[in-house]
Formats: structure tokens, C-alpha cells, sequence
């Protein structure tokens, strides 16, 4: 079944979501979200934290059902049966949410070898050159376990570079880590795009990383989407909310 | 509440055994997951029936011996351990060293999303976790159980040679417990061991996938699957023992 999706991964997949409403816990979280990610897109959104960043990519991968609205994946619902078999999708979440009992070559191989996609010789080959494009090579036989958060998070991307998706979301891909790493996972997230035409969606706080590598952005605050635009079009906004998340700045001096 | 978990768990088994046909793949999970069991329980299991074993011969044997009926004490001991005794209190020990596991490690990819992320990669968790378990309790406990009867029937023997309140040789056991117990006997608590077996794996492994909230979350999971596979299994003794009877 997924064989027939590996041939058509060269094109990234388009996501609409409409009038995503959605509470926790009896808070509302996401207030009518529409959103549109053009096919091999770089999708960056921004926004503080608690604002509902996470919530909006677990239900654009299908991990949550919303409320009211609805999420489509090139056009198909993603809750539809079978949209995981006819798209490939892949996340990486904020915790990197790698599994705890497997080794990291096991965890950035296991979409490869549980889908039985390709012989075990060019996986490991592929796991191999995945660790090393994030800074992970000699590392292959450590568990999560052993690691710092921000090499946790660079093998989380390693398992998404190997999927080659066709919708590849990223949570916070750099939160964790230092700048030159920083730099060098979002030539990955270029080149990935750039090589295979993913579409990708970015969550990040990072101000450079977004300007950095968006085609267009998104601002949300308080679980609404202020303003969508191309990177030029977002800092030429004069709305105070948006300056001010903009602006932010560390000098006091 | 335990009516809705039960339903899931149900609904859980069935979604597990719609997967059967990929049982052949998960050979390695299957064979770690049967490794586990036998490491963690074998001992405690042949300890647990020699002396369930010996405490039986104990307490029926001088009653028996002094009202003149000896010679049934091998059939009694053979009959209780391998038709009642071994499948539950094995049952019963592998829900709190098996089960438990099960849940808490379940629960904690659950609590730390490990599960969302294999949802995410098409990896269907059913399939990759709660099958191999399944399976592997469900081979695992019968085996158990068959060591535990023959190690219940020997430490039987062990007391009634021993003590003296006991009138029985070590032949004269033997002999009673061969007129007494057939086959069937033994295969009737195998039957139990495998349902048994099922019960444990499905509530633990469900249990552990509903999993809400933090370490505490898992913590109430893990109570939640032992409680309840205990209870559904003394339940259960009892049902199957009336319709086992009748068969
Ligand atoms: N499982 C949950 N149950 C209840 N409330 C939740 C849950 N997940 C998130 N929330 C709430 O939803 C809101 C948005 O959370 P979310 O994780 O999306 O924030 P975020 O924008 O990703 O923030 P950060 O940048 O810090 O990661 C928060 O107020 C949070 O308390
Ligand atoms: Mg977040």
C-alpha cells in the first residue's frame, strides 16, 4: 500500500484548514481558524507561547478532531480513512517524541523498516546520512535516554528527513538548539524542500529562522490568526500586537 | 466505568485480532516481548506452586488420613492445582508483574506522545504494541501454568512424605493423582490459562493506551489493569468452571 505513495512523494500536498474552533478542558483554544498552505510551500507560523501553536499542527496531522471545521488534506479530509496510506505525512513535535526503548538508528529507521520500504542494507545507509545532516553521526546506538534535549530534537528531525514526506510539520524545530545547529536545520528544511518540493509547516518562535526560511507566515495570538502574509508583507504591518511580537528585543542597556 | 472499560477492551481485542495476519512480521517484538515473561516470572511462579501445592497436601491430608480416605489425597492435590489453583493464582501473578508492565510502558509512551508519533509515521499502535503482547502472554501463561502444575503436584508429594499426620507414600500419591486426573483435567486449565491470558493483555495494553495526563496518569493506569484483570479473572474462574463442568 505504501509503495504506491513512495512514487508520488516528489510533490508536496496542499492543507486547508476551515473554521477550526476547538476547546481543552473546557477552554477554547483555537477560535475560527482558516488557513491555507500551498503545495511545496515553506508555512511558517509564529506566535506566543500558549497561543495554540501545538494544538493547530495535532489537528492540521489528524492527531486531534476539531470542534467545528475541518482540516483537508490536499482536498481529502483528514480524518477520512486511509488518507496516512495515499499521503505521506510526517511531524516533529516539541518533544521530539522519539521512542524511549528504541536506539536512535532504530527510531529514525523505523518508518522504513515497519513499512518494509526498502532493504535493510540502503536503510541503514539512509538512517546513516539522515544523523549526519543534523550532527548526530557516532551517536546511532545511544537511546533518547541518554541524550540532551537538543540532540533529541535533531534526531526527531532525522526520522522526519527520512520519511521524505509529502507534508512535513515542524514544532519548535529549533528551540533547543545552539545557532550554528540552528542554522544548519534550517538549511535542511530548505534543501528537503527545495530537493523533493515538501510542503512544509513551521512552528517557531525563532524570528530569524522565520523570515529566515518562509515563503509566507502566519501570526497567531490567542488562538486566532492575525495576519498571513509574506514575510515583507508581515513586517511592514503596522498592528501594535504584531510589532510588539515582532519587536521584542533583549537590550536594555 | 469498568462497563466502558470493558466494551474498549473488548473492541481493543477485536482490533487486535483483525491484525493477526501481520502476526508473522512482529516475530521479534514477540520473541522479547515472551522473554520477558519467562525472565521476570518463572521462579516466582514455580516457588508460588510448590508451596500452593504443599500447603494443599497440608490441610487436606491429615483430615483426610484420619478419616480413612488417604488414598485420594494425590487425586485432590492433582485435580485443585492443575483445573483451578495454577491457571488463577499464576493468572493472578502474571496481571501484577506482566500486566502491570504492560500498562505502565504503554502509558508512558502514551503520556510522552511516543504514541501520537507512531500514529503520525502510519504505524498502527494497535499493531505494534498491543499484538505482540497479546500474543506473547497468551503462549506465555499457558506455558507457565503447565510448570506450576507439575511443580504444585510435587511439592504435594513433598509434604505427604514428610509428614507424618499423612498416610500416603510417595507411590500411593502418584498412583491416586494417575486414576484421578485425565488429560482433560489438565487441558480444562489450560483453556482457562489462555482466556486468562487474553483478559490480562487486553485490559493491561488497553488501559495503558488511555492513559491521561502525566506519571500520575500512568501510575492510575497501572493500578486500573491489575485491579480489573484480577477481577475479570476470578469472574471468569467462575464461569468457566460451570461451563467447563458441563462440557
Ligand atoms: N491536552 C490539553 N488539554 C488541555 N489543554 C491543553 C492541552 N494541550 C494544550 N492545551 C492548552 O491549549 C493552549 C495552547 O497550547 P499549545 O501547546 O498549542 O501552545 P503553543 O502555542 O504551542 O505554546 P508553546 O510555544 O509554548 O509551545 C494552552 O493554553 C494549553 O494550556
Ligand atoms: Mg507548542
Amino acid at each position: 500500500m505504501n509503495t504506491a505513495a513512495a512514487q508520488t512523494v516528489s510533490r508536496g500536498v496542499g492543507v486547508t484548514v476551515r473554521g477550526l474552533c476547538k476547546s481543552l478542558a473546557g477552554q477554547p483554544v483555537l477560535h475560527e481558524v482558516d488557513l491555507t498552505v500551498e503545495p511545496g510551500e515553506v508555512f511558517v507560523i509564529m506566535g506566543p507561547s500558549g497561543s495554540g501553536k501545538s494544538v493547530l499542527l495535532r489537528h492540521i496531522i489528524g492527531l486531534m478532531e476539531p470542534d467545528t471545521g475541518e482540516v483537508l488534506i490536499a482536498g481529502e479530509s483528514i480524518q477520512s480513512p486511509g488518507v496516512r496510506d495515499r499521503h505521506h505525512m510526517a511531524m516533529v513535535f516539541q518533544s521530539g517524541a522519539l521512542l524511549n526503548s528504541l536506539t536512535l538508528a532504530e527510531n529514525a529507521g523505523l518508518y522504513l523498516r515497519e513499512h518494509a520500504m526498502k532493504p535493510e542494507a540502503e536503510i541503514a545507509d539512509i538512517v546513516a546520512r539522515a544523523l549526519a545532516a543534523v550532527g548526530l553521526t557516532g551517536q546511532e546506538e545511544k537511546l533518547p535516554g541518554e541524550l540532551s534535549g537538543g540532540m533529541r530534537k535533531r534526531a526527531a528531525i532525522a526520522r522526519a528527513l527520512v520519511m521524505e514526506p509529502q507534508l512535513l510539520l515542524y514544532d519548535e524545530p529549533t528551540s533547543e538548539l545552539d545557532p550554528l545547529m540552528a542554522a544548519t536545520v534550517s538549511r535542511e528544511i530548505v534543501a528537503l524542500q527545495r530537493r523533493l518540493g515538501v510542503t512544509s509547516v513551521v512552528v517557531s518562535h525563532d524570528r530569524e529562522l522565520a523570515f529566515g526560511i518562509a515563503h509566507r507566515m502566519a501570526i497567531i495570538l490567542d488562538g486566532r490568526i492575525r495576519c498571513v502574509g509574506r514575510p515583507a508583507e508581515v513586517r511592514a504591518l503596522q498592528d501594535p500586537q504584531v510589532r510588539e511580537f515582532l519587536d521584542a528585543t533583549f537590550r536594555h542597556h | 466505568m469498568i462497563y466502558r472499560d470493558i466494551g474498549q477492551a473488548i473492541l481493543l481485542f477485536c482490533e487486535a485480532a483483525r491484525q493477526w495476519p501481520m502476526v508473522w512480521r512482529d516475530r521479534a517484538r514477540i520473541r522479547e516481548q515472551l522473554h520477558e515473561i519467562g525472565n521476570a516470572s518463572l521462579f516466582m511462579a514455580c516457588l508460588l506452586a510448590l508451596f500452593i501445592g504443599g500447603v494443599l497436601a497440608l490441610q487436606t491430608g491429615p483430615v483426610m488420613s484420619e478419616r480413612g480416605v488417604s488414598s485420594f489425597i494425590g487425586g485432590m492435590v492433582g485435580l485443585a492445582m492443575c483445573k483451578e489453583l495454577a491457571p488463577v493464582m499464576m493468572a493472578v501473578l502474571i496481571a501484577g508483574r506482566i500486566g502491570s508492565a504492560m500498562a505502565a510502558e504503554i502509558g508512558s509512551m502514551q503520556a510522552y506522545q511516543e504514541i501520537d508519533a507512531l500514529r503520525t509515521m502510519n504505524i498502527d499502535p494497535v499493531r505494534y504494541l498491543v499484538l505482540p503482547r497479546l500474543v506473547a502472554i497468551t503462549v506465555g501463561l499457558p506455558l507457565l501454568v503447565v510448570f506450576a502444575v507439575l511443580i504444585g503436584w510435587m511439592g504435594g508429594a513433598m509434604v505427604c512424605i514428610s509428614n507424618p499426620q499423612i498416610s500416603i507414600t510417595y507411590s500411593g500419591y502418584l498412583n491416586s493423582l494417575k486414576a484421578m486426573v485425565q488429560v482433560g483435567d489438565v487441558a480444562n486449565g489450560l483453556i482457562k490459562a489462555v482466556v486468562f491470558a487474553i483478559v490480562i493483555g487486553t485490559v493491561s495494553c488497553h488501559q495503558g493506551l488511555t492513559t491521561l495526563g502525566g506519571p500520575r496518569g500512568v501510575g492510575r493506569s497501572v493500578t486500573k489493569a491489575v485491579v480489573n484483570s484480577i477481577i475479570l479473572i476470578l469472574v471468569l474462574d467462575y464461569v468457566l468452571t460451570r461451563v467447563l463442568l458441563n462440557l
